[in-house]
């Protein structure tokens, strides 16, 4: 594609509210007072949405905990911390200060308060007079203020986040975001309630019930309080596929669509990109900025305006929810589409891992056998091991070894042997082989031609009634 | 845990020979290990001569399973702790790494497995038995070194019984006199005895078998005798002068300074020959203080048997290299040597020839002999009839059977003069033979 010469506009427009790019930093620690929040705008945030204001709260100690993966630190994250734990007064002061010294970033009040219609009231007009640019209502804390009948025990009662929708939209002045809480059977359910409710966007998803895991000298579950432990909020990395797949239900629900802030798991520019194809208007940021500082904002607006400039895009909307259609239910996928696995001999190393997958966890269609090994085509992995346990090795040493060192000539930088192949007829295209394979590209799934019309599982089962329908 | 040997660390020995792959922390063993990519049929194992596991033992340093780690090595290799230090990876495991082929490098394979066995060592070294039974079937080795106490140690998990006959004072052979300090301490070689031990191997100092008589009464007490002798001294470098002050073999010298009994090198030290013994030898004088160390080899640095990393080693650390160079009389008086008169030769068909008027002389204090252990033929022509092939005990590559059914071999003895791992697969492979046998015999 053609790059575009000019800057890409980053600007984006939720809602009604308007800011310079579409990375605003998440309701959470990161934006627990006015003096983070400028320098979150200094590094190049494009909005805030603001720690949860209300009646202040005593935090326990500890309350993160996360899962490490392979040796790669937080690859999923949990907290216990509950709302802001300072005056209201204190947060509607910063939240003026904020505004007055950045007035083109974004900044969004983060509410919770009693379920009382004049609670409420009384923190929207608080929040609106201090300056902010929205309100954000935090139905989704799924810890600690849910017993309270806050947080996401609204947002698992359609009723209740209807009802408070509404009561808010009785007094606000400024665009009000409903924040959705993955912990219910049917995201739409409630974000249906919110549009009803007369929300103006949405934000989604909050944090996932969990237990992080547990310490298995002590038994106590993280993070530990005092040796006792309570469910958290998952988030980070992790959750990336859960957020992507609610974001993408919400946004293909006719009475559930509205103006959606992506939230879950985002950490660099591609992630974003990935919420905005789905229909997001922004994203919004937490444990990639609590593991590595405000700076990553730097690289996710350099990487999206790369992207964009890449794919001719000159706003964000040009390719705001792309990939939207292209999510269907499983009956529309066509049947007679046929891909399989091929291994480029020159690339592989010889790890051998596709072979143990696609026969332990897959339909056994890749084979060593290229060599013409003695235990041969369908052999079973045991079979192989207990054969190369039979071969006697020695040390190479060359003043004893110079005359065995004549080797057979070899097509490839991996012997024969040791490449497995794919038997085509029998490969089901199941993807399993390209994505345990370690190197790029040496797997690669390309398509068969099989000569036969798009058809899909609807169509087959409907019958010859049926056939020649359009199909919308 | 306390060494059943009696050996005391010399710190000055400590000092000078410091590690020379120091070991990983917890948090570098788990990223290397997380590196690994847990190959299926992995060419490290296969390139390993005992097969250790290799993909089992590093994941499950990576899933903190450390006994199991070590317990999954010295399944394969009961000298695992030894030859995570002391094995030519390069060529071996990490010269297999599928890594190479990927523009990365390769998997730090003999860390590893050093980083699981210092934590088995360090955690009270407890060996899971094979089996609780006291069998019949009694094998004896002679020489304590890693041929025999592999052999020994499979045989004795297996509930046989087992004893080792050694001359010398401690177990062990070229592991425990004969490595590089900065390679492996004399005192972690006993360390890793102690377990064969304590496996109830029955080790017996001081005890010179040789002669028909002695093995006549050894064949009458046991089932089978497995012959763990390696190899003789040096080889005489014919040329005279040999018997000058200042002219040592390089066993003895690396062994003196190990045992601390002689740590003082001065002037300038010429090695002879180009192996992995030489190497190990010039970069110990180098150490222990020679102000100048050249190794003096008849061929060029594409024949030598010294690995390429070992020789790399050496001349980051100043040792010269002279090539097509022969010594041909040791010169100096009955107190010391003074100089090495030498020749340059050249390749003519498979012999050398020597360059006429190339005759000069090295002024040194010092000379190392490294050309090579003689195969031990005193004793071997004298055994019994097992028979022998250029000096070394021929037996059958997959049992360690000799032409003497009652005479099993391994290490040195058999393969000439290979590396620590080579002997401990000669014993395990000849152990699982014997141990057929056994069972045959003894039902």
């Amino acid at each position: 594609m053609v790059e575009r010469k000019t800057t890409p506009n980053l600007s984006v427009n939720l809602a009604g509210i308007v800011s310079p790019n579409p990375f605003w930093l998440a309701s959470a620690p990161p934006t627990n007072c006015g003096e983070q929040v400028m320098r979150a705008f200094d590094a190049g945030w494009g909005g805030a949405v603001w720690k949860t204001i209300g009646d202040p709260i005593v935090n326990v100690s500890s309350r993160y905990s996360s899962v490490d993966w392979n040796g790669q630190r937080m690859m999923g994250f949990n907290n216990i911390e509950l709302i802001t734990d300072r005056p209201l007064e204190v947060n509607l002061r910063e939240i003026a200060e904020v505004k007055k010294r950045y007035p083109k970033q974004a900044v969004i009040a983060s509410l919770m308060v009693e379920s009382k219609r004049e609670a409420w009231h009384t923190i929207v007009k608080q929040s609106e007079d201090a300056g902010a640019d929205g309100l954000e209502l935090n139905f989704g804390c799924p810890h600690g203020m849910s017993e309270r009948g806050m947080g996401s025990a609204v947002g698992q009662v359609p009723e209740y986040t209807e009802m408070i929708t509404g009561w808010v939209k009785e007094k606000a002045r400024t665009p009000v975001l409903v924040k959705l809480t993955p912990n219910i059977s049917d995201i739409r359910v409630v974000a249906r309630a919110a549009k009803r409710g007369g929300a103006d966007g949405l934000s989604a998803i909050n944090t996932i019930n969990s237990i992080t895991g547990i310490d298995l000298d002590t038994f106590v579950p993280r993070p530990n309080v005092d040796g006792k432990s309570s469910h958290g909020g998952y988030c980070g990395p992790a959750v990336k596929p859960i957020a992507l797949n609610m974001v993408q239900q919400v946004q293909s629900d006719p009475e559930a669509k509205l103006p959606l802030s992506g939230i879950g798991g985002v950490s660099d520019w591609r992630d974003a990109v990935e919420f905005l194809l789905l229909g997001c208007g922004n994203v919004q940021v937490c444990t990639a900025v609590m593991h590595y500082g405000y700076r990553i904002v730097e690289d996710m607006a350099d990487g999206l305006a790369n992207w964009m400039r890449e794919k001719g895009f000159a706003n964000i909307s040009d390719f705001q929810g792309l990939s939207l259609a292209r999510v269907q239910e499983w009956k529309h996928l066509n049947l007679n589409y046929k891909i399989v696995a091929r291994i480029h001999e020159e690339k592989c190393i010889g790890c051998e891992l596709c072979y143990t997958a696609c026969w332990d966890g897959a339909h056994q269609c890749i084979h060593l056998d290229r060599a013409g090994q003695s235990n041969g085509h369908h052999a079973t992995p045991a079979m192989h091991e207990a054969e190369s346990k039979q071969r006697i090795s020695m040390t190479p040493i060359p003043k004893l070894d110079h005359a065995t060192a004549s080797k057979g000539k070899e097509p490839y930088p991996t012997p024969l042997s040791r490449i497995p192949r794919v038997d085509e007829a029998e490969c089901v295209g199941c993807n399993l082989c390209s994505l345990v394979c370690p190197v790029e590209d040496c797997i690669t799934m390309e398509q068969v031609e099989t000569h036969l019309a798009s058809q899909s599982w609807e169509q087959r089962t409907s019958g010859a009634a049926t056939l020649g329908r359009k199909n919308d | 845990m306390s060494t059943g040997n009696k050996y005391e660390e010399n710190p000055e020995v400590t000092a000078r020979f410091p590690d020379i792959h120091p070991p990983f922390d917890k948090s570098g063993a788990t990223i290397e290990a997380n590196r690994c990519l847990y190959c299926f049929d992995a060419p490290c194992t296969a390139a390993c001569p005992t097969h250790i596991d290799v993909p089992r033992f590093i994941k499950k340093i990576s899933q903190g399973n450390l006994r199991g780690s070590a317990l999954t090595i010295l399944d394969a290799n009961i000298l695992g702790a030894s030859c995570s230090r002391v094995c030519p990876v390069d060529v071996l495991c990490e010269g297999a790494c599928v890594y190479h082929r990927y523009n990365k490098q390769p998997i730090e394979i003999g860390r590893l497995q050093r980083f699981a066995m210092d934590a088995f060592y360090r955690n009270g070294a407890v060996l899971a038995a094979k089996t609780t039974e006291r069998r019949a079937g009694k094998v004896a080795c002679i020489g304590a070194g890693p041929a025999s106490l592999a052999f020994a140690a499979e045989l004795r998990q297996r509930g046989f019984s087992a004893a080792i006959f050694e001359r010398k004072p401690l177990p062990g052979g070229l592991n425990t006199y004969g490595v590089a300090e900065y390679k492996l301490r004399a005192s972690d070689s006993l360390r890793e005895i102690d377990l064969i031990r304590e496996l109830g191997v029955d080790f017996q100092f001081g005890r010179n078998i040789s002669g028909e008589a002695a093995l006549a009464a050894l064949e009458r007490e046991f089932d089978f005798i497995f012959l763990g002798v390696g190899l003789g001294k040096i080889r005489l470098l014919g040329i005279p002068g040999e018997e000058l002050p200042g002219v040592v073999d390089a066993l003895k010298f690396i062994e003196e300074y190990k045992t601390g009994r002689n740590l003082k090198v001065g002037g300038r030290v010429v090695v002879l020959g180009a192996g992995n013994t030489a190497i190990d030898a010039a970069r110990a004088a180098v150490r222990l203080g020679a102000q100048d160390v050249q190794i003096v080899y008849r061929r060029d640095e594409s024949s030598m048997s010294a690995f390429l990393f070992e020789y790399e080693h050496a001349r980051e650390e100043g040792v010269k290299f002279r090539w097509w160079t022969q010594p041909v009389k040791l010169v100096g008086d009955e107190k010391k040597i003074s100089g090495m008169e030498c020749m340059k030769v050249e390749m003519d068909g498979q012999s050398f020839r020597h360059l006429p008027g190339s005759h000069f002389t090295i002024p040194c204090d010092m000379v190392i002999s490294a050309i090579g252990q003689s195969p031990l033929l005193e004793f071997l022509q004298a055994c019994r009839g097992v028979k022998l092939e250029n000096g070394r005990v021929s037996v059958d590559r997959a049992t360690g059977q000799t032409s003497h059914a009652k005479y099993f071999a391994g290490g040195d003895c058999v393969n000439g003069g290979r590396e620590v791992v080579d002997a401990v697969a000669d014993g395990k492979r000849a152990a699982l033979a014997a141990a057929q046998l056994l069972e045959k015999i003894h039902g």
